[in-house]
This record gives structure tokens, sequence and C-alpha cells, in this order.
């Protein structure tokens, strides 16, 4: 039996060697530095994320119906009707949150450990457009329930793009295919959703990790594994990727799934997070909701969009900085000028900056959740206040520090005091 | 829709402060003493329910023979919770059109399906039971937590009517807190604790038929949960089994 099964492999292997070959260079030959610690974890549960929503987006389309009468109530026939939807259901809905989760936490990685510096720019680059195609892929889903929070969001964000200058109502026109969000809206959306984005998100993926493999990983120490090796060319401080790093790997997707799970069986709608207690209304397009606020992984651009006063009759600079303040992680290579690359040989202009980076992030994050008259109002009243309340100049101040850490990076990172690195990567 | 009313649309959602909510009422919600595995509880909500609220209001996602959720069988269903439906199979829909709704109450009633996922348990809890006579209501009853709500008090002849008298007081600091003073007009077919019981249990229910499958997945979460467990036992046995030759 065994000796047929090496015949047919043998036989399979002379017609298409890439595969072996392949298997090689990416598992069994691809050195990683053998250093990694908790935070190398969130890359391959990232895959893991994209895995799940794509079996689980595949058999809710199955049963859902992209129509403006019939959406609302196809979700809630997959949760009441269909054998096993509400748990179909409520994975693509907790894993939505956890994708964002999992490449919050697969970003901050790069900043502490330099991931984004010099090989690895491409990497970083594709890691960006990756984030940027599934805040979309995340914005299109959102619209499918149909309820009230799905048609305000998207009505929202629509017309965003209608305060671009000159092109800006009839960008957001096209994108609507109606003048309001509409069955047309709900078509297209359901179509970008479940082929346009997948596909792209995919063959991002694949370049992210090909551009990876090609360099080669960044590790805790930020050190160049690649330049002290063995007889045999291979890497002193690296070890095969398989079985290594699936076996941890598979450690981290195990507690990870525990975490998931907790979510998804006990608490689905995590108070209000993960699934909105408004999105429970149908869509209803004569009534606006009192609240409209974005699920909480888009909360930090909400809270810059609000907090940037309209200019010259415009909103436009409030767009602006949004978009702004995603599209600037694509010049984060080149704006760090450190010699080091690990947070471990930093000093403290890097470390504090960081630290507060994060701080406002979360706080930006928090604020785009509540209403701006969260914290009242200042008791008295100046020229230049165009509004008294506290919780929007909070905003102001943290999407300031925000663009500073980023603005002020060269500088800062080449002024900072770095410590020596070691010639070896350190356990 | 012209550009100008899209900006207007544009200014009010995003610019606007969003604080209307929480000041649309300040009467503080109680906390529904609701239990989702009672199914006495249920069984009674359910009844309640079918009397009271599907005269007008649909949950047009929930079918009658889920009900055997709740321990009934397809033949006490029928007799017993069937009043605008031929089949057991069928779900809970309403006669009354969106229009004469419309045209009876000023807005078409909602569906209830899923009612207590948007309003929470505690809303509801407290909202079936803060109804007060008000003659300046077309209906002539008003409610604290959703003031000029347009159903009138359907269950009131188990509560009576009560008369609501909110009184104002404000200490030495001048900040102002308000008083609700509730009186009893006229007696209805229940005790307040028995009423209290009636809307717990059809709160109850309404939860219940917001997510039918939620006492099933918490039994499935555990298994899993263990499952997981045992895996992440033998994963990082495995993990540790590898590394062994791995030095630092």
């Amino acid at each position: 039996m065994a000796s047929r099964l090496m015949a047919l492999w043998e036989w399979f292997d002379s017609r298409m060697p890439s595969v072996a070959i392949e298997t090689r260079k990416h598992l069994t030959e691809y050195y990683a530095p053998k250093n990694f610690n908790f935070w190398y974890y969130f890359g391959s549960l990232a895959l893991l994320v994209l895995v799940i929503q794509i079996v689980s987006g595949i058999f809710l389309t199955m049963h859902y119906k992209p129509d403006a009468n019939l959406a609302f109530g196809s979700v809630e026939y997959i949760m009441r009707d269909v054998p096993g939807g509400w748990l179909i259901r409520y994975i693509h809905s907790t894993g939505g949150s956890a994708f964002f989760i999992v490449v919050y936490l697969h970003m901050f990685r790069g900043l502490l450990y330099g991931s984004h510096r010099e090989p690895r720019e491409l990497v970083w680059i594709f890691g960006v457009l990756i984030y940027l195609t599934l805040m979309g892929e995340a914005f299109f889903g959102y619209l499918l329930p149909w309820g009230q929070m799905s048609y305000w969001g998207a009505q929202v964000i629509v017309n965003l793009f209608g305060v671009i200058p000159f092109i800006g109502p009839d960008l957001a026109l096209w994108i609507r295919g109606d003048y309001v969000v509409s069955d047309a809206t709900l078509n297209r959306f359901f179509a970008l959703h479940v082929i346009a984005l997948p596909l792209v998100l995919l063959g991002l993926v694949m370049a992210h990790i090909l551009a990876l493999h090609d360099v080669g990983s960044n590790n805790p120490d930020g050190i160049e594994i690649k330049k002290k090796k063995d007889a045999n060319g291979r890497p002193l401080d690296g070890i095969p990727f398989h079985p290594y790093y699936t076996v941890k790997d598979i450690v981290g997707a195990v507690v990870f799934l525990a975490v998931f799970c907790v979510v998804l069986f006990f608490m689905p709608e995590l108070g209000g997070y993960f699934l909105e207690h408004n999105n429970f209304i149908p869509a209803d397009s004569l009534k606006t909701p009192e609240h409209i606020a974005p699920l909480w992984y888009f909360t930090p651009y909400y809270s810059i969009l609000r907090a940037v006063p309209p200019m010259f009759n415009s909103q436009f600079p409030g767009v602006l900085a949004m978009g702004l303040a995603v599209l600037i992680l694509f010049f984060l290579p080149w704006l760090d000028r450190s010699p080091v690359k690990s947070i471990r040989y930093r000093g403290k202009l890097y470390k504090g900056a960081l630290a507060t980076f994060v701080v406002t992030f979360v706080l930006l994050g928090y604020l785009g959740l509540k209403p701006t008259t969260l914290w009242g109002q200042f008791g008295f009243d100046a020229f230049f206040l165009d509004t008294r309340e506290i919780a929007t100049w909070v905003a102001r101040v943290a999407t300031v520090l925000y663009f500073l850490f980023f603005i002020l990076m060269p500088w800062y990172t080449a002024r900072d005091e770095v410590k020596s690195v070691p010639e070896r990567v350190t356990s | 829709m012209t550009t100008g009313t899209m900006k207007k649309l544009l200014l009010a959602l995003l610019f606007a402060p969003l604080g209307v909510q929480a000041a649309a009422t300040g009467y503080k919600l109680d906390r529904a003493p609701i239990q989702l595995n009672d199914v006495v509880s249920l069984q009674a909500g359910a009844r309640t329910f079918v009397n009271y609220c599907l005269n007008c209001h649909s949950a047009q996602y929930m079918r009658y023979n889920r009900l055997t959720d709740l321990g009934l069988t397809e033949a006490q269903i029928k007799d017993n919770l069937m009043f605008a439906a031929e089949k057991v199979g069928e779900t809970m829909k309403v006669s009354m059109s969106v229009k004469d709704g419309k045209a009876w109450f000023g807005v078409p009633p909602p569906d209830l399906s899923v009612i207590a996922r948007s309003r929470g348990a505690d809303w509801l809890y407290t909202y079936l039971r803060t109804f007060y006579r008000d003659a300046k209501t077309a209906t002539g009853w008003n409610n604290t937590v959703f003031p000029n709500a347009a159903m009138p008090h359907v269950l009131w002849t188990l509560q009576g009517e009560r008369r609501l008298e909110i009184v104002p007081h404000a200490d030495n600091a001048g900040h102002v807190s308000v008083e609700y003073k509730w009186s009893q007009l006229s007696k209805g077919a229940q005790s307040a604790v028995e009423y209290d019981l009636t809307v717990r249990d059809l709160v109850n229910f309404l939860v219940y038929v917001g997510e039918p499958s939620a006492s099933s997945r918490t039994p499935i979460g555990v298994v899993v949960l263990v499952v997981l467990g045992l895996l992440f036992v033998l994963a990082y046995a495995m993990k540790r089994e590898f590394w062994k030759d791995v030095k630092h």
C-alpha cells in the first residue's frame, strides 16, 4: 500500500514538481527566526479568520437574499429556520470583528519590532492594502443585513464621497446607483462583498506572504537572521517554518478559537459592539436613527472625521483628514529613520511616541462610539471655541497627536538614543 | 435628492450632537427578571402575547410550531395559541394591513420578532408597566419610557388605570430631580405583583422570540470549549515535543 502511494506520488511529482518545490520553499525550508513571541501569532490567525469568513460566508449566501424587501427577513430566516443557520451567522458576524482585532494587533506588532522597515517595505505596503480592502469588505458587508444601522451607516459613508469637491455628488450617485441607498445599492454591495473584494483580498494576501518569504521574517530583536548562516547556508537563528511554527501556530489558533467561541456562543452581540441593537430594526429610509455610530473598528477614523471642523462651508476637510489618517500608513517605512528596528533597542522618544499613539488611537475609537456630548461642555466661552463640547476638543487634540506620530517620526526616530543591537537573536 | 439636501443630511448625521437618545427620557429602567429556561413563564408569556399583542403586532419571522421549544405539542399550540393562522408551520402574521395600522395609530405597529434585541428586555419590561392616563393624547394613554407612544395601554384591564404626577424637586445645589408619583384610578383584574409577573412572562417570551436558538447555543458552547480545552492540551504537548530540539 505504502509503495503504491509512493508510486502515485512519484507519478504526480514528475508531472508537477512545483508542488513539492513550493512546499519546500514556503514551509519545510522556509527559515523563520526562532525567537518569535506572542505578537507573532496574529499573522497566521488573520489567515485563519479569512478562511473562517470565506467558508461561513459561502453558507450564508446559500440562504441570504440581496433584495431590499427580503434581506432583513432572510437573515432572520437563517437565524431561525435554517438548521445551524444561527451558528453560521454568528461565526460570520463575530469573525468580522475578530478580523479587525487580529489585524490591529498584527499591525501593532509591526510598529513594535520595525517589521515595516527595509527590506520589508513591500510586505508592509501589501499589508496596508489588505487593511484598506478589509475596511471596504466590512463596509459593504455591513449593509447586507439591511437593518437601520446598515442603511444609515451606508448612507453616511457614501455621502462622505459626496463632499469631495467637483466630482463628489456624481461619485456618490455612481457608488449608490440611486439617489438614496436602495435596492440597487444593496445588490452591488452584495456583489462587491461576496466576489470582488474577497478576490482582491486573496490576491493581496498571497502577495503579502510571497513578499515576506522573499526577504524573510523579521523578529523581536529586529536583526536579519540571514546575515549569520551555517556551512549549509541555513540561518543559524532560523528554524524551518514547518514543523516548528505550524505546531506553535496551532496552539495559538486553539487559544484564539476558544476566545472566539466564548463570544460566539455566550455573547454574540458583545453588548452591542459586534452586533448593534439598532440593526435589529429593519432599514427605514424615512426614519433617521438618533445616534448613528459605525462598528467599533471604524470609530477611530469616525472620530477624526467628526473632530475636524467644516471649513469654507464644506465638510471635505474632515473627510480628507480621515482619508489621510489611513493613507499615511503607506509611508511608514520611509518616515522611520531609526538605525534600529526593534522597540527593544530603541530609546525613550520612540517608546513614548508609540505609547502616546496607542492611547490616542484607543481614545479616538472610544470617542467615536459615543455622542460628542459625552463629557458635557466647557463652562466658559471664547472667540476660538466653535463648539464648547469637551469630547470634541479632546478628539481634536487626539487627532493632532495621531498625525504628529507620523509627521514627527523622521525627527524623533533619528534623534532617539538607541541601544546597541546584538549579533544574534536573544531568547 | 439635490446636492443641498444631501449636504444638509450629511451635516445632520455627522456633525450634529448625537446625544438625543439619552435626552429622550430620564426614566430609569427597571431590570427585567427574566429567565429563558423557565418554561412555565415562557408559556404564560406566549398566552399573553397571542391574546393581547398578536392582534396588531406580528412576529412574522416566528413560526407557531417553533413554540414546541417551550414544551408544547403541536396540538396544544393549535388549540391554545393559534387564532390567526391555519397551519402550525405558518409564521405569526396579523391580518391588519400596514395601511390600516398607519391610519389607526399614526405609525404601523412594528413587527415584534426581534423587538427584544433592539429595545432590550429592561426597556420592554419598564415600558409595559408605566402607562398612565393622559387626556392630551389621541389614545388617552401615555407612557414614561416612551412619551407619546402611539400604542394605547393594551393590558389596562389587567393593570387598571393609573395616573402619573411628576413632581420636580430642587436640592440646595440647584440640581433638579424628578419624582414619579403613581396613583390608581381604577382597579385591574390583577394586583400590582400579579401584573408585574404577567409582564415579566411576556417580556421573557419576547426575548425568547428574539432569538429562539439562544438557549441551545450555550450548552453547545460549553461542549465546544471543553473540546478546545482538550485540543489545547494535545496541541501544546505536540509543540513542546517538537521544540525540544530548538536551542536558545
